[in-house]
């Protein structure tokens, strides 16, 4: 429904076929329900749930990148953790605790290290690509490292203080408050991405995803656009980056890691890319999943993660989004 | 009497080389307002590099290019090469995109609208209705909500067309059109062909003779990157040189007129 086929699902009937998509459909709600919901059915998994939604921002701004634009990375983790540092430091070193405007620098600084990066790296298509956003991943968190001065090295950025919420709503055991926090980011966030993909520019993207060549000949400026995307992605994976380091008030040097870059990567293939509600799905079965399976077996995890992986790729091409789609289609058809 | 007109599309001495070979050598030629012009040449002759040249999608080694007599040599193609649009020997659509889709990112590129990003696709209702009058000048209405993926190739190609002309180009350069097409299919394409708006120079290449005679009312002929002559449709028909290096006498036998 999201995914630029809107005026195929006109057919059928006589209705005029249109261009984007109109309004909501009731089926939006169903996944803010269920994030709701949790804050009475789950009480005691909230910190978990926290996990979650850090994970659903993360790979929502992995999708607008790669579901709708079609920028392969398999470094995405190096804006993460630029946002997480960015927020940590701000509190650690910079003595600035409110939490909001914490969050807006992070995206902030992420974002021009999204614009830099990016206009270097968007350059480039393919397996390049791909490598290049790895070694600058590489890059990134060898920085880090190296900075320890300022970031904690190895052993991890210490002295990150969080003010209360609104000067009222503390960082609490069960973490009710901050899972609320993010959720509200989340939706904020969500509804950003939501009109980007929705717009002209995100149509524009899609084409690009689908053929540059062609972009090129009707005079797009496609290293512009995907420029702009990247950035917009940039700073949005920061703000996850930003509320991670807010939830933990510890940042280590995983956040720039490529097991987290594969992680959201992960997810976002598992729900079904360029699908908007897919990184919901996919980002809460993976944290769900790794939760789960590092219970059963604390060394062998990923295996059933790379199991579960295999087993979308082999029969569920389009994620499981792709999967309801379809279910959802047969029902219409039934009724 | 100063100038008599000045040409839609004009080149200078053109050449491009791709390292130690030169494709096109000292090329010079031009376009008249709303031409029916034809390119034709033997395989390897240098049509599709002079359209890439042309279209900005390839920069010249050396020589000068006009569009109305403004020099557009240096422009790439998001640079600003307004007035000249091609279509794909090869068709280069948006495979999974309806057709109202793929003709929709045309004209929302050419109108600015494209980097729009504050509001939704959906309320531009002007990109819909102007795309809907061009699919139907095309015979495409009944398709706008097909998947190109799901089209028939003969379709593809009026969809490639579509594209070219959402641009509304006053040069429009169609590299083999009706490549690819059975030619039980072809007569759609000609159709379309003959339906283009007059006021468009129009310059076609192709290996179907049937399609070349019958559309164009001038035929360059383009060898080893030079051209070899110019002239009506019935002069080339009628010149020796042309027969001994390109047409051959089969296809005189069949389509072309006399």
């Amino acid at each position: 429904m999201a995914s630029g086929t809107s005026a195929a699902a006109t057919g059928g009937e006589k209705a005029p076929p249109t261009l984007g998509q109109k309004g909501w459909d009731w089926a939006e709600a169903l996944p803010w329900l269920v994030l709701v919901g949790a804050l009475f059915t789950f009480p005691g998994y909230l910190a978990l749930g926290c996990q979650v939604i850090v994970m659903i921002i993360f790979a929502l701004s992995l999708d607008l990148v790669l579901g709708y634009a079609g920028i392969i990375t398999l470094g995405h983790a190096a804006l993460f953790g630029t946002g997480a540092y960015a927020a940590g430091m701000l509190s650690a070193h910079g003595g600035w605790n409110e939490p909001i405007t914490g969050l807006l620098f992070a995206g902030a600084v992420a974002g021009l290290v999204g614009f830099a990066s990016g206009w270097f790296l968007l350059r480039y298509r393919g397996l390049t690509l791909l490598m290049l956003t790895l070694a600058t991943a590489i890059l990134l968190q060898e920085l880090a490292n190296t900075l320890a001065l300022y970031t904690g090295g190895f052993d991890g950025l210490l002295g990150i203080a969080i003010d209360p919420l609104l000067g009222r709503f503390d960082n609490d055991l069960f973490r009710q408050n901050y899972y609320v926090y993010g959720l509200c980011v989340l939706f904020v966030l969500f509804l950003v991405v939501r009109r980007i993909v929705t717009s002209p520019f995100g149509q524009s993207l899609v084409g690009i995803r689908e053929n540059v060549q062609r972009m090129n000949a009707i005079g797009a400026p496609v290293h512009g656009r995907l420029v702009a995307v990247y950035t917009i992605a940039a700073a949005i994976a920061g703000i996850a980056g930003g509320l991670f380091a807010q939830m933990h008030a510890f940042v280590t040097l995983q956040v720039m890691g490529f097991q987290l870059s594969g992680a959201v990567l992960i997810a976002v293939i598992l729900g079904g890319a360029g699908r908007l509600y897919g990184a919901f799905i996919g980002a809460t079965i993976y944290v769900i999943l790794e939760d789960q399976l590092a219970k059963l077996s604390p060394e062998f995890w990923e295996f059933g993660v790379g199991l579960v992986l295999v087993a979308t790729v082999m029969f569920a091409r389009r994620g499981l989004f792709g999967v309801a789609e379809d279910i959802a289609r047969l029902g219409k058809r039934r009724s | 009497m100063t100038i008599a007109f000045q040409p839609a599309l004009e080149v200078r001495d053109l050449h491009k080389r791709f390292g130690g070979l030169e494709v096109i050598r000292g090329m010079t030629f031009a376009l008249a307002p709303g031409a029916r012009q034809a390119l034709i040449g033997p395989n390897g002759a240098g049509k599709t590099t002079f359209v890439n040249l042309v279209s900005g999608s390839l920069a010249p080694t050396s020589g000068t290019i006009f569009l109305h007599g403004r020099d557009i040599t240096r422009l790439s193609q998001a640079g600003g090469k307004t007035g000249i649009a091609r279509t794909f020997q090869i068709s280069q659509l948006f495979r999974n995109l309806t057709v109202l889709e793929n003709v929709g990112l045309s004209i929302s590129e050419r109108d600015g609208v494209a980097r729009v990003l504050w509001r939704g696709l959906a309320s531009f209702p002007a990109i819909v209705d102007e795309a809907m009058v061009l699919l139907a000048s095309l015979n495409l209405t009944g398709d706008a909500a097909t998947p190109i993926r799901a089209l028939a190739y003969g379709r593809q190609r009026l969809v490639e067309i579509a594209i070219a002309l959402a641009q509304r180009p006053s040069v429009l350069l169609l590299d083999e059109p009706a490549a690819g097409i059975p030619s039980a299919e072809s007569h759609v394409i000609l159709a379309a062909l003959d339906a283009l708006p007059a006021a468009i120079a129009v310059l076609i290449i192709d290996h179907d003779m049937g399609v070349v005679f019958r559309f164009a009312r001038r035929i360059t002929v383009l060898v080893r990157g030079q051209i070899l002559t110019e002239g009506t449709a019935e002069e080339i028909a009628a010149d020796s040189s042309v027969r001994a290096a390109y047409l051959g006498e089969a296809f005189l036998s069949q389509g072309a007129p006399r």
